[in-house]
């Protein structure tokens, strides 16, 4: 019986690579994101072991010790002394100085804009690079020698080729100070790392970053390294007494863990991230496996029958089918995993295209990757076909004897209405769970969303063989009008197995149910976005830096205020600091001008609030007063580092729109703010003009901030316009992902309608005999074609708009809108046709090739 | 396996009424059939008279509606599927009018599946005398698309025959044959029950074919009407015809 297992296969080969092509996709996207996630897991982790490789401790600043979405304060500077202090302790052979900073060093490229990292750090590291200290030094010098003095500096190898720089060039760089040139005496790698991705690198020597970093007689860090025989331990136990309170002393290894812990959270986001789309495309390739099985089954039912007369027993029949699934399930698995190596290249590629460049080093191809991605299609192919597989045991062995025998219907069968609907209450229950509890964890929360939405999916897929009979009659209308004879038989076909059709279509219905769900969110998000920006921005003109979310240096803001024709220029400066005991965004505003550039909406106070407010004064907004049940009059600390915090009193609150506040938690005057925040950086600044704002004034600005390359001055209609355009470039990147699906789905239809047309050789044959042309029996299986995918998206359309508004209502409390991007949803519903018709065009090949006679003498 | 009395299969008062109600059809009303060992059985009859769910009934392929069907004196209406898939793999054999053969095993996988599927090897020098008796030692690597139509029903009666069975029901064996093919097929069936002592229950409408038979069933209405024994093909067709005038 293996044997017949394998010879099935053996003799259906297309078959059985077109069904083992809907697993092999969705296993390339498991292996390629295990590759991908894993190759930049080991490129961070390389890059901080290099960075304390020969590091014992590091004595650094302490910030206030707490983290918003990842975020923490600015550590704060140690006095230079203390090197020399820890240089004359007993245990310490060695030990650096270095200036390190990662947000504010701009290299400026070609296009005098600053080099973007699109959210990954810019490095500049003042290095102290005397051989004798190159254990401390992280990095190798490929080219030219290390910087000494001014306007030297050593940029990485990945910017340098993106770029274009070469030792000798010259290259401008603004750092706190504006941009200055600096010659390219080096290039350097990190590490081992190929690539850092987009982050950017800048070497100078220490008093020169000294000088740029604001770090006059001060250090960021100090690195030591002990002599023989002293452990970390004594070396931080000799250090410590030494320190003032704002310092702390830490083994090089639990920093570098450190390091690694944070990064990890985000690759192990990003690997779930992907994993998910890798769980569609399975999801939607079981549809295929399950349809095509129970087709194949069906078609075989003589076969099963004779099989069952030979004395083969249900349980011989169950095994066979189920090792034909096991055998494509397995073999699909196999390539879709080195497949996976290729596209692990592509998503690099993809997120290199986007701009999200990461940090690239050999290859991992890790034993947990071959495992999972084996396990996991061979798994869902098996459980996809053990539905056929029972099916095929119904088969009674007279069967062998009847002319044309159709498959018995399941037991079961007449509850599958039943079921698709306990199904789908089911599928209810649990996204309502999942979106409006209280007091559910994340992780559970997530858990029953994905398992809601998969239950959703398969009880509207096993009750739409029951919508396939209305639906055709509507979606196959165009059909008939267009393709006389042959449109209408084509809808007949349709409808002819309703089963086959509502199973070949689910697999569609699921890509564009997802499609129509991210699109209709991304609308209302954009919608909420451009509001909240509308209703709390009144300026003219708005700064931020280049990619509009992280803060750029306060000198940008105070050079914008010298540009002619402005009337107001006023900066809100942006740090994480711990307000009244918790980690919190806090905002610098100059009370007297900030209504000319913001508008409050007060739910206690009002702007005449903010023309008294002193530096003791905090602006408190709604949610964070619920949060911690603040109310004005009250006494808060405000605190960024041991010796950096304030106590103020809560003058007033308002209520920013939630979907997007432009204002931090907490906003305290700038001088309150400055005397806090060891480096002061602005999240914007506002600039009004008289009358409208022009096209002068703008370019008066861009002058004005020439030297901070990162600062971006924009309009309000401009701003809204790039975060729009933001939107719609994740979402063409959650659209390529999606697409993936979208083609196993296609690869299904091509499946069942090749499938179709084998079956009904001797009909094609009857109806060319009786005068159908060639042309007509293709346009008659294409119609076909384009019917199912029609009805895919007239059930996915529904079901994504559905899900969306669900989730819109579940974030009721962020605002957001709903709106149903038309447009959008048209394109997709041409774009199921296109697919329609390209999973057509082989099988109406193949239906045209037919000879009349042949195709009547067949079986 | 034999039973004692030289029978291998017996039905007694065999019923079957399809459908429910008004609607119902009786196909067989009281059938009692013996089928002796070592002989040729022929069943004959018009169309609709319950010839072929006879022989579906008495191989255990479907159930009767009442009476009782033993096959090598095991009663097989009342068994449970698996034993009497059991049943199959031991003592019947099947030879069937569309050949029923798989496409993508070869001659030799297909006659020897019924072996595989119940675990067993063939007898080697059983299965060479075999294939030299159906004329398929040149084939036998070759695939059923390969075969002729009288080649394929060869490959067909030598995979009832392997596994040495009560009992070979044959179901319109020549139906989809020409007469010269169909000629060598009744030789094949005839000669396997003379020189291998194999006993046959073939269902058929021809008159040559059932010639070759040592006995003649007649069924009409669901009743057996009449039985031949060692009759020619001439008194075989007249009896027929009779039977269809009535």
């Amino acid at each position: 019986m293996t044997r017949f297992a394998l010879k099935s296969l053996a003799g259906r080969k297309f078959r059985t690579i077109l069904t083992a092509l809907a697993i092999v996709l969705g296993v390339a996207m498991i292996s390629g994101t295990y590759v991908l996630t894993d190759t930049i897991d080991k490129a961070f982790s390389s890059i901080f072991a290099d960075s304390y490789a020969g590091t014992d401790v590091v004595v650094s600043g302490r910030a206030a010790d707490i983290s918003v979405f990842g975020e923490s304060p600015q550590t704060p500077p140690i006095e230079a002394s203390l090197l020399d202090e820890i240089r004359g302790l007993d245990s310490v052979e060695i030990a650096m100085g270095g200036v390190y900073d990662e947000a504010n060093t701009k290299i400026v490229g070609d296009d005098g804009k600053a080099v973007s990292t699109n959210g990954a750090p810019s490095f500049g590291f003042g290095l102290d690079t005397s051989p004798e200290l190159s254990v401390f030094n992280p990095l190798n010098l490929l080219e030219g020698r290390w910087p000494r003095g001014d306007g030297e500096v050593v940029v990485d190898a990945g910017t340098a080729d993106r770029e274009d720089f070469a030792v000798g060039e010259t290259v401008a760089i603004s750092t706190l100070k504006p941009k200055q040139d600096f010659e390219v005496v080096g290039i350097a790698k990190y590490g081992d790392v190929e690539s850092l991705g987009t982050a950017t690198f800048a070497i100078f020597d220490v008093s020169t970053a000294q000088g740029l970093f604001d770090r006059e007689g001060e250090f960021d860090a100090i690195s030591v390294a002990g002599v023989d025989g002293t452990t970390t331990e004594q070396l931080i136990t000799e250090i410590q007494p030494i320190l003032p309170a704002d310092a702390q002393v830490k083994s090089g290894a639990a920093e570098a863990a450190e390091d690694e812990d944070e990064i990890g959270e985000f690759t192990s986001f990003f690997r779930y991230f992907l994993l998910a789309f890798a769980g569609i495309a399975l999801f939607v390739g079981s549809f295929v496996i399950f349809n095509t099985l129970s087709i194949t089954v069906a078609q075989r039912t003589r076969e099963f029958a004779t099989l069952r007369t030979l004395g083969a027993s249900r349980r011989q029949v169950l095994r066979s089918v189920l090792l034909e699934a096991f055998i494509i399930g397995f073999l699909a698995s196999v390539i879709g995993l080195f497949l996976g190596l290729l596209l692990a290249k592509g998503l690099e590629a993809l997120f290199r295209a986007l701009g999200l460049g990461l940090p690239v080093a050999d290859t991992v191809f890790a034993t947990r990757t071959v495992v999972v991605s084996l396990l996991v299609g061979t798994i869902i192919t098996v459980i996809a076909g053990l539905f056929p597989a029972i099916r095929a045991t119904r088969v009674p062995p007279i069967a062998a004897v009847r002319e044309g025998a159709e498959l018995p219907k399941g037991r079961l069968s007449r509850f599958t209405p039943v079921i698709a609907i306990v199904l789908i209450a089911v599928a209810l229950l649990l996204l309502g769970y999942s979106m409006f509890a209280d007091d559910v964890d994340t992780a559970q929360r997530l858990l029953s969303i994905a398992g809601g939405v998969l239950l959703l999916f398969v009880g509207v897929a096993m009750i739409s063989s029951k919508l396939v009979r209305p639906l055709a009659a509507v979606v196959g209308l165009p059909a008939r009008a267009i393709g006389g004879a042959a449109g209408g038989l084509a809808r007949r076909n349709s409808i002819r197995n309703p089963g086959r059709t509502a199973a070949t279509a689910a697999a569609l219905m699921i890509g564009v149910a997802l499609v129509a769900f991210v699109a209709t969110l991304a609308q209302g998000m954009k919608a909420s976005n451009r509001e909240a920006i509308e209703e709390q921005i009144v300026a003219d003109f708005i700064i931020t830096s280049q990619d509009g979310y992280t803060p750029f240096v306060a000198g940008a803001g105070d050079a914008a205020a010298n540009a002619e024709g402005t009337e107001l220029v006023t900066h809100v400066r942006s740090e994480v600091a711990e307000i009244a005991g918790h980690g919190g965004y806090l905002t610098g505003i100059d009370p007297q001008q900030i209504t000319k550039g913001y508008s409050f909406d007060w739910t206690d106070g009002s702007d005449a609030t903010l023309a008294t407010m002193g530096d003791d004064g905090l602006i408190v907004s709604e949610s964070f007063a619920e949060d911690h049940e603040l109310t004005v009059g009250q006494q808060v600390i405000v605190r960024t580092g041991e010796n950096a915090s304030t106590r103020t009193e809560v003058v007033g609150i308002y209520k920013p729109p939630p979907f997007y506040p432009l204002l931090g938690d907490a906003s305290l005057t700038i001088s309150a703010f400055d005397e806090l925040v060891d480096r002061p950086r602005n999240q914007y600044t506002f600039v009004n003009v008289p009358g409208d704002p022009t096209e002068g004034v703008k370019a008066a600005l861009e002058t004005a901030t020439d030297g901070y390359p990162d600062a971006r001055v924009q309009t309000r209609a401009e701003w809204i316009e790039k975060e729009d355009q933001e939107f719609d470039e994740f979402l063409a990147f959650l659209y390529v992902l999606l697409a993936l699906s979208v083609i196993i789905s296609l690869f299904g239809m091509v499946n069942t309608l090749v499938l179709s047309v084998f079956e009904r050789t001797r009909e094609l044959g009857m109806l060319r005999a009786v005068g159908m042309t060639r042309r007509q029996a293709r346009r008659m299986i294409r119609h076909e074609s384009v019917i199912t995918a029609l009805i895919g998206a007239a059930l996915g359309l529904p079901l994504g708009i559905f899900l969306a508004a669900l989730v819109t209502q579940a974030l009721g409390e962020f605002d957001l809108r709903f709106q149903v991007p038309t447009g959008q949803l048209i394109f997709l519903v041409i774009l199921a046709v296109v697919v329609g018709l390209l999973a057509a065009i082989t099988p109406a090949r193949r239906a045209a090739k037919l000879n009349p006679l042949e195709a009547l003498h067949y079986e | 396996m034999s039973t004692d009395n030289g029978t291998v299969v017996v039905a007694r008062d065999v019923m079957r009424r399809y459908g429910e109600g008004e609607t119902a059809v009786d196909a067989l009303r009281g059938v009692s059939v013996e089928v002796p060992r070592g002989r040729l059985t022929a069943v004959m009859g018009p169309s609709g008279s319950g010839k072929s769910t006879l022989m579906h009934i008495l191989a255990g392929l479907d159930k009767p509606t009442a009476g009782s069907v033993t096959i090598a004196g095991t009663e097989i209406t009342t068994l449970k599927d698996s034993d009497l898939t059991k049943l199959r793999r031991r003592h019947i054999g099947f030879v069937f009018q569309f050949f029923n053969l798989l496409p993508m095993l070869t001659a030799e996988e297909n006659i020897t599946l019924p072996l595989s599927i119940a675990g067993e090897k063939p007898e080697e020098g059983y299965f060479d005398e075999l294939i030299g008796s159906v004329g398929l030692k040149d084939r036998l690597s070759h695939r059923p698309s390969e075969l002729s139509g009288g080649q394929q029903q060869r490959v067909a009666i030598a995979r009832a025959l392997v596994s040495r069975p009560d009992v070979v029901f044959a179901d319109e064996p020549t139906g989809n044959l020409d007469s010269t093919t169909g000629t060598e097929i009744l030789e094949l069936l005839r000669h396997s029950v003379e020189e291998l002592g194999q006993t046959i229950v073939m269902v058929t409408h021809e008159s040559r074919a059932a010639a070759i038979a040592d006995r003649v069933l007649y069924l009409a209405d669901g009743r057996i009407v009449k039985e031949l024994s060692g009759a020619s093909q001439q008194q075989i067709s007249e009896t027929m015809d009779e039977i269809a005038r009535v």
